[in-house]
């Protein structure tokens, strides 16, 4: 048998940097109306993570669907990044994931089954540390592979984390480094260092399940997480309520090693591109900020952390319980400023 | 005097291939002028990030709607500032 390609080498572009641009996505959706459901509470008339309905009293199907091409050459690594990324939109509203659907496109003509297979025991791997049943999928034939999850979960809709919902007095953690789209270029570069690739393959492969249970016992006021349209993307997101906006603090947000460098070097990927297009204006004085950091604000995120808000009088202790569980969480910002501004403090 | 000039189209290529392919032609050496030729916004400028980043000057000849033709100069004979530390 001919030696297969690199799952990587196969995709023109990779994991979440595959996304279409918000800029886009709106002008296609803007305008779409269904009817009003009375058990409806979240559809994509928001910027949810999930869409919530309910089905009894003090419950809520939780529902999200995330798949992209491959972001790692493993494919055993790959699923298992698919599989906890899509996982993660549920732990981004409170919610407990409790079954999965899988969505893959697969070239079986080019590549061996064994790869195949490999991608689907890697998804199977992190929806079982979930807690989360598969309980089927569908497949077609494709030139490009993809792999995701449909995951649906449960929350009580009166407790669900959603991301509009800042007010002030609130403190912003993320529990996750950025960088993992500059990285992951750099790997296509052939000139990615073995530590940035191992600390961003292990973040991207672990699961947002922990920090969520920790996130759940300090009155999570707002919730997102960080994916495709970067980090200041979904904080423009999470700012975008009627109270108030948000600040990040630059030098608080934690950077995967290599990151910074490679935004320097030109591995920008063409995703954080499409995420300045269509979020910079939420930005005041965007025009200050050194380029490369906006280059690292605006990167996608593959399978990233989540981004919370809690009281400010709770956070350390929050901060604390994550970080004792092994969980990468720093103080990022805090609410404050007009809504819909996300201010960048250098 | 005629500047030498070399030529690397990367047009139609998804990053990072255009930085790849200048970053190759720039180690090469050989040129004067290294004319890169780009088809997105984004090749544009990771390929002139790149050029800063390897201590190069570089300059937009032409920007003609998504494309555009770069001109890195070769570095004066000084080691490449990377090698310094």
């Amino acid at each position: 048998m001919s030696e297969m390609p690199a799952l990587t080498k196969l995709t023109r572009f990779s994991g979440c940097g595959a996304k279409l641009g918000p800029g886009v996505l709106e002008k296609a959706l803007c305008g779409l109306s269904q009817p009003a459901y009375p058990d409806l509470l979240v559809s994509f008339e928001g910027c949810e993570d999930a869409g919530l309905y309910r089905v009894g009293p003090g419950l809520a199907l939780v529902q999200t669907v995330d798949f992209f091409p491959p972001i790692v050459d493993d494919p055993f690594l790959f699923g298992r990044i698919a599989a906890a990324n899509a996982l993660s939109d549920v732990y981004a509203m409170g919610g407990r994931p409790a079954t999965a659907l899988a969505l893959v496109c697969f070239p079986a003509s080019s590549l061996g089954l064994e790869s195949l297979r490999a991608m689907m025991e890697g998804g199977l791997d992190a929806l079982i540390e979930a807690g989360c049943a598969l309980l089927g999928g569908h497949s077609i034939e494709e030139a490009e592979p993809k792999l995701g999850y449909a995951v649906t979960g449960f929350v009580d809709p009166e407790r669900a984390w959603r991301n509009n919902s800042l007010q002030s007095g609130l403190v912003l953690i993320l529990t996750k480094p950025i960088g993992t789209g500059l990285v992951n270029m750099a790997v296509r570069a052939n000139c990615a260092s073995e530590e940035a690739v191992k600390a961003s393959q292990t973040s991207m492969a672990r699961l947002n399940k922990k920090a969520a249970e920790l996130l759940s016992s300090f009155d999570v006021r707002a919730c997102t997480d960080v994916t495709g349209f970067g980090l200041a993307g979904h904080a423009a997101e999470m700012a975008a309520g009627k109270s108030c906006g948000l600040r990040l603090f630059a030098r608080e947000i934690p950077l995967l090693p290599g990151a910074a460098e490679y935004s320097a070097m030109g591995f920008v990927p063409e995703g954080t591109w499409r995420n300045k297009e269509g979020r910079l204006r939420a930005l005041p004085r965007a025009s200050d900020i050194p380029p490369q950091l906006l280059d690292l604000l605006f990167d996608p995120q593959t399978s990233g952390g989540l981004l919370a808000a809690v009281p400010a009088l709770a956070a350390q202790e929050a901060l604390g319980a994550l970080r004792e569980a092994g969980v990468d969480a720093r103080i990022v910002g805090e609410s404050g400023g007009p809504p819909g501004e996300v201010d960048i403090v250098l | 005097m005629i500047e030498s000039r070399k030529i690397v189209d990367a047009r139609g290529l998804a990053c990072p291939e255009p930085v790849v392919l200048t970053k190759k032609a720039v180690e090469e050496g050989g040129f004067d002028i290294l004319e890169v030729r780009v088809g997105s916004e984004s090749a544009r400028e990771n390929v002139l990030r790149y050029a800063g980043y390897a201590g190069l000057e570089a300059a937009l000849a032409r920007v003609e709607g998504p494309e555009a033709i770069i001109e890195i100069r070769a570095a004066p004979s000084e080691p490449d500032p990377r090698q310094a530390h």
